[in-house]
């Protein structure tokens, strides 16, 4: 039976039924109808469902829904500015063509904001470090690299 | 998939007593990052899941010179890998939690949860059951302390019994003069499952000569992670030279008992125990003569793929 669930999601509180082994991921997805997480393989390897958790990234299928409540969730829908302007990692990836298909792009956006919200002056090494868990089956990895790094530069440059 | 019903306990005490009404109806949460692979695999179906993972007296984690390193069950793998004491004084542990999957996992995934899934893969095992480890775990009757290397009991398999949990793990201070490394060995370079994983801890007396203590852990290369015991003793109390450490390699070859699987054949892991083994001791015993490596070189080391 669904249970009522309370979450912070992208600043505004929620509160919502969800069935108790739901995880994160589909409450997100059918219950809140935030279908930029993609579920990828549901099993935490491909980590195309990465969201924010209380500001960490966390593949959000391996997330049982009831066990967040009370908790913040920035999903790729909460990056952008009020005024609709990009995230500076968005942004990069756009200037840069960090993408194709784009179904890993949200879940590598939200690694890369996490990863600088620690360090905003990552080493390569570090940023294939930080993405070591986020599959793209389309491309090579070197332009989702080079736009988070371009994405780094405008934070520390005071544009972020 | 069988449904299940979620419960939380916002204590250890309303947890036991959960598990205790539910019994074998229920099953432990605490990271969920196996238990929701296995509950989609159909693999586990319990009636009840009880989350321990808001429990906030199981989260510390703390360390002194005195008293060593005390971790709460449900410490991340990522604090494990971030935490500026364990990078100093624990660094065949923090290179195990860099070596374990993704930061997304890591950050979800807790200590206790590796410890009890007792997977002989487990990245984190190798590397408790070199620092000696001591579990504490909470029950029914009050609270009992088991050592890590009597903990496992088969692959899967513990001495937990219903209605028990595991609280904490308690790691003994280094000796002076401690180095140690944990590599892992896999397939892919990042979010893989270890073909085998080898921890070294080596101490040496003052001089920096004479192996005062030693104690190594392997990896996926047996029904339950284990200590290789043989190479351990050839070293203790003697002077350490390459061809000693050579022998300690090989002698820890003879204390693994691997099978064969996808990930590569008895044989294969067979000889990369004996390399492991020569790679984390030459690495450890660098650092116990006083040269620290840098957490970014641990890292590095950490993982050493085939491709
Ligand atoms: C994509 C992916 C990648 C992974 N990569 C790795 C890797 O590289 N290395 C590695 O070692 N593992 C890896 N794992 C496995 C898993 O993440 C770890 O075993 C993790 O540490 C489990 O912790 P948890 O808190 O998520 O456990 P849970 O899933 O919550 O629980 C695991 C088991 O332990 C029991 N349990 C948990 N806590 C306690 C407690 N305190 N007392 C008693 N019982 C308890 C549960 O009942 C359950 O049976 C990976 C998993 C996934 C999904």
């Amino acid at each position: 039976m669904k249970k009522p669930l309370k979450l912070t999601v992208n600043g505004e509180p929620r509160e919502f039924f969800v069935e108790p082994y739901f995880s994160l991921l589909d409450a997100l997805r059918d219950e809140l109808h935030l279908t930029g997480t993609k579920k990828g393989c549901d099993e935490g390897d491909c980590g195309a469902c990465t969201v924010l958790l209380d500001g960490k990234p966390v593949t959000s299928c391996l997330v049982l829904a009831h066990s967040a409540h009370d908790s913040q969730v920035t999903t790729i829908e909460g990056l952008a500015g009020q005024d609709g302007l990009l995230h500076p990692v968005q942004q990069a990836f756009v200037t840069h063509g960090g993408l194709q298909c784009g179904f890993c792009t949200p879940g590598l956006v939200m690694s890369a904001v996490g990863l600088l919200q620690e360090n905003s002056d990552p080493s390569v090494d570090e940023v294939k470090y930080a993405i070591g868990g986020n599959l793209c089956r389309c491309t090579g990895y070197s332009k989702v690299i080079e736009s988070i790094m371009a994405a780094a530069q405008e934070i520390r440059d005071g544009n972020g | 998939m069988a449904r299940f019903e979620y419960l939380e306990a916002r204590t250890l005490r309303q947890a036991i007593s959960l598990l205790q009404r539910h019994g074998d109806e229920a099953r432990i949460v605490a990271g969920s990052t196996d238990f929701l692979v296995r509950w989609r695999q159909g693999v586990w179906q319990p009636k009840y899941v009880v989350n321990i993972g808001r429990i906030a007296s199981l989260r510390r984690i703390s360390y002194s010179r005195r008293l060593g390193l005390r971790l709460g069950a449900l410490v991340s793998v990522r604090d494990l890998e971030t935490h500026p004491q364990i990078q100093s004084n624990y660094s065949a542990l923090s290179a195990a939690a860099a070596s374990f999957a993704g930061v997304q996992v890591r950050n979800l995934a807790t200590v206790g949860g590796n410890v009890c899934n007792a997977s002989p893969a487990g990245d984190t095992l190798p590397a408790l059951l070199a620092f000696d480890a001591q579990c504490k775990i909470a029950g029914p009757e009050g609270d009992r302390w088991v050592a890590l290397s009597e903990f496992f009991t088969g692959p899967g398999r513990t001495v937990l019994q219903t209605g028990e949990i595991l609280t904490e793990l308690r790691l003994p201070p280094p000796l002076p003069n401690t180095g140690s490394l944990y590599i892992k060995h896999s397939p892919r370079g990042a979010m893989d499952i270890a073909t085998l994983g080898v921890a070294s801890v080596i101490s040496l007396e003052g001089s920096g000569r004479v192996c005062r203590n030693l104690r190594i852990g392997l990896g996926a290369v047996a029904p339950t992670p284990i200590r290789a015991s043989s190479a351990e003793s050839l070293l203790w109390g003697r002077e350490v030279t390459p061809e000693l450490i050579t022998s300690a390699a090989q002698a820890a070859k003879a204390d693994a008992k691997p099978i064969g699987d996808v990930r590569g054949s008895a044989e294969h892991r067979q000889d990369m125990v004996a390399v492991l083994t020569q790679r984390t001791l030459d690495r450890a015993l660098d650092m116990a003569r006083g040269n620290p490596m840098a957490f970014e070189m641990q890292r590095q080391f950490a993982i050493q793929a085939a491709f």
